[in-house]
This record gives structure tokens, sequence and C-alpha cells, in this order.
């Protein structure tokens, strides 16, 4: 596509009309067109005038149970400096390594926005504390077992993870090391593998500080266990490809 | 930049959209409740004009308004106003819910989505929009048909603009300069700055 192409994209873009390819390619051109951001900018607040017409007047319930939620849903922390250029498109979350994040952080100090963040972190390092103190004693346990058997992998984009299963307490633990931050929107959902059905086996929280997690649920019978990508609040099932299957050593 | 006023009420006072949404950001459920009740009408009457389903509707506006909560640090300004941050979220996540349900299905009611009136035509018993929805109808009188018809489907049903010029039965290109022409004379005629 032509630079005079994409230009005329800024109004397909501000209604959601492109095709996923078409609207990666589109963004990159965005970053380096300050009157195209322009322009997008104003339509998308002119969509916006368009969904104000046909406002509603929602049910209360709506309000209520949307508050319940809030109450025990994590919020996110700032962008604290522009996401990379290079690359671009949907999958650009992903190629987030720890160590590019690290160097946001750094330029985030240099930008001003580190007292923001810094407040949000403390406040969710508290409510994980009590969160995962109970967990990481379960884990301390299965880690520890006498039993405990170990199994390594290597995971999709170069990541490796280690799974520990004590058979003996029935619990099973998960060790990621490289894993990247899943994309915006997204979570890792663990999986127990019970001879081809996956049962949801809990989710990673990469923001956590450890790549170690206790497994939800049971061993059972379950012969190994898989990772896949699913959206926020994860899946009853996979609904996409897994990025690692893992067998349990033989009982 | 002016901040979208909620119209059919009495003009909200106190603290505005940025300013709730920055308290949102630290943690504030109340300042949270309050950006709630300015955004939630625009928000589901928008989704269910793409999604149609109640029930589903309901779903996704959740799922938006827990986003907002979720992401609220992440807004930025500069960007634009609270409410089309918002709305734009509530309008990319209704539109991927549609084509995903629609991918497994069926389009062979496309046809019949040309006969369908735009949505504020339809929405007779509510009022919460009154004024706005005036000022919509009269703009989108000043836009040709093909304009007029290429910005509500793709706003209003959630349709790629490929599926649009099929509809039509207008090349890509032209679809694609509709869109834009056409929102541009929207954005003038309404009077938006950003």
């Amino acid at each position: 596509m032509t630079t005079a192409d994409l230009h005329t994209l800024t109004g397909a873009y501000a209604l959601h009309a492109l095709e996923p390819g078409e609207r990666a390619e589109f963004e990159r051109h965005l970053a380096v067109c300050p009157a195209c951001a322009q322009e997008v900018r104003e339509l998308a607040a002119t969509a916006a005038r368009l969904a104000q017409a046909v406002a509603v007047r929602p049910p209360p319930a709506l309000k209520q149970r949307v508050l319940r939620r809030i109450a025990t849903e994590r919020q996110e922390p700032p962008r604290v400096a522009p996401l990379p250029r290079s690359g671009g498109g949907a999958g650009r979350g992903r190629a987030l390594s720890r160590f590019s994040l690290a160097a946001c952080l750094a330029a985030a100090v240099t930008f001003g926005g580190i007292a923001v963040w810094q407040h949000q972190e403390a406040q969710d390092a508290r409510r994980r504390a009590q969160e995962t103190h109970q967990r990481a004693e379960e884990l301390a346990t299965v880690l520890a077992a006498p039993d405990a058997e170990v199994v390594t992998g290597k995971l999709t984009g170069g990541a490796s993870g280690t799974v520990v299963v004590s058979r003996g307490r029935n619990r099973a633990a998960f060790i990621a090391s490289g894993m990247p931050k899943p994309p915006a929107g997204k979570v890792y959902q663990l999986w127990y593998d019970d001879g081809g059905t996956m049962r949801p086996a809990g989710l990673m929280d990469p923001s956590a500080g450890s790549d170690t997690v206790l497994l939800a649920g049971r061993v059972g019978s379950a012969s190994g266990m898989g990772i896949t990508v699913e959206p926020s609040g994860g899946s009853p099932r996979p609904t996409s490809e897994p990025v690692a299957l893992m067998n349990f050593p033989a009982a | 930049m002016k901040e979208a006023v909620y119209i059919g009420g009495p003009a909200p006072v106190g603290p505005d959209l940025p300013e709730l949404l920055g308290r949102v950001a630290k943690g504030d459920q109340d300042a949270f409740a309050r950006v709630y009740d300015r955004v939630c009408g625009p928000v589901l009457g928008l989704v269910r004009s793409v999604l149609r389903d109640p029930a589903q509707s309901e779903e996704v506006a959740q799922e938006v308004l827990l986003e907002v909560w979720r992401s609220a640090a992440r807004y930025e300004r500069a960007r634009g106003s609270v409410m089309t941050w918002v709305l734009t979220l509530a309008h990319r996540r209704a539109v991927d819910r549609v084509r995903s349900a629609q991918a497994s299905s069926d389009r062979e009611h496309r046809a019949a989505l040309l006969e369908r009136t735009p949505a504020f035509d339809e929405v007779t018993e509510e009022v919460e929009a009154g004024l706005e929805r005036e000022q919509v109808r009269r703009c989108l009188r000043t836009l040709t048909e093909l304009q007029h018809q290429s910005v509500t489907l793709a706003y209003y049903q959630g349709l790629a603009y490929r599926e649009v010029a099929e509809l039509l039965a207008v090349p890509l290109g032209t679809v694609k300069t509709r869109l834009r022409d056409g929102l541009i004379r929207l954005r003038d005629c309404l009077g938006v700055e950003a």
C-alpha cells in the first residue's frame, strides 16, 4: 500500500473497520505521521458523538454487578514509556521482554512517571502479600516434598519451564524462566492434561514478582500440564494453541 | 479540549471526567461509580446497536467498564477525552465480539442490515440522549447517501470496510474514502475538537 493510500485509512481505522493486517500496517504509519494521528483523534471523537446519540438507560442491576466486580479486580500500572515502534502490530506486547520492561521503568524516572507507578506498586504489593501468603506456604511444601519430581522443557519463544510434581501431596508447581509478558488483556493459563482433556489449573500472574506458581487443584490422574494464552480472567477451556505442553514423570 | 457532556439530565457538578478517572487510577471506587454514571448509557447504547442481543450487550458493556477500572492509569489526556477513550474501547470490544460470532455463523442476513434503520431511529422508548440524537441526526443528513450508509454500517453495525463495500456493491477504495470524508463532514458539522 502506498503512503497516500495509508493516509486515507484514518476514517476506517477510527471506526475499527480495517482487517487486522491493515490495522497493524496503519498503526506503524501512524507512529511516523503526526497529521494522521491528529486526524484519527478527531475522527474517533466524532465517532464517540455517534455513540452518545444512541445512549440508553442502563439497568440498575448492571451497576451493582460492575461495582461488585471492581472491588476485587486488580488495576494495571500506568504505561510509563512509549512502546517501541519497531515490530508494531498486534503482537507487540508479546515482544516486550523483562529486560525492555526494566528499560521502560528506567526511562520513567526521566519522564517523572515513577511516583504514580510506585504508589500503584505499593498498593498492589500489599494486596498480593495477603493473597500469596497461603499459596506460598503450600508451594514450599510441594517444592520440598520428598517425592517431588522435576521435568524441564522448552516453551515457544525461547523461554523454558520446569514442573515440580509431588504425587504424595497431589500438587504440582510450575516455574517459568524468561517468559515474556502476555499481550495486553491476556493472561497465561495453566491446565492439567487429563489424557487429552484440559482441566483449568489457575492463572499465572507475571507481575507477581515470582515466576513460580502452584497449580490450582489436585494433580489427580493428570499425565501432564499445558499453558495457553487466554483473555484476562481465564477461560473454562483452552481457546488458543498451547505455548507449552509438558508430561509429568510417570507415576 | 472539550469534555463531552452527558445530555439528558442536569449538567454534572463537581469534578470532571479526567479528574475522576485520575482518582479511579488510584483505586477510588466512589470515583469509579461517578464515571460509571456518566459513561454507561452511551457504552451500553453503542454495544447494543452493534450486537443487538440485549444479554450479550450487557455482558460486553460490563467487560468494557471493568477494563476502564483496570486500565484507568493508562488513559492519556493528550490522546482525547475520557468519553472518547471509553467509547473507543466499547466499540472495539463490540466489533471483536460480533466478528468472532459471525465468522462461525452465516452472514446471509447481511442484506437485512441495509434495511435496518440507524439505531437512533428505532430506540423510541429511551429519552436519555434526546438533544445529542437530534444534533447527530441533523448532521448525518448533510452527508451523501453513500457516506451516510458507509459510516453507519461500519460504526453502528460494526462491519469491516470490505463488508461495507460488498454490501453496497462499490469498490473498496470508494468505501475507504467515503468513511473518511463522511466522518470529516460530521466532525465539522458537530464542531468536534480533539
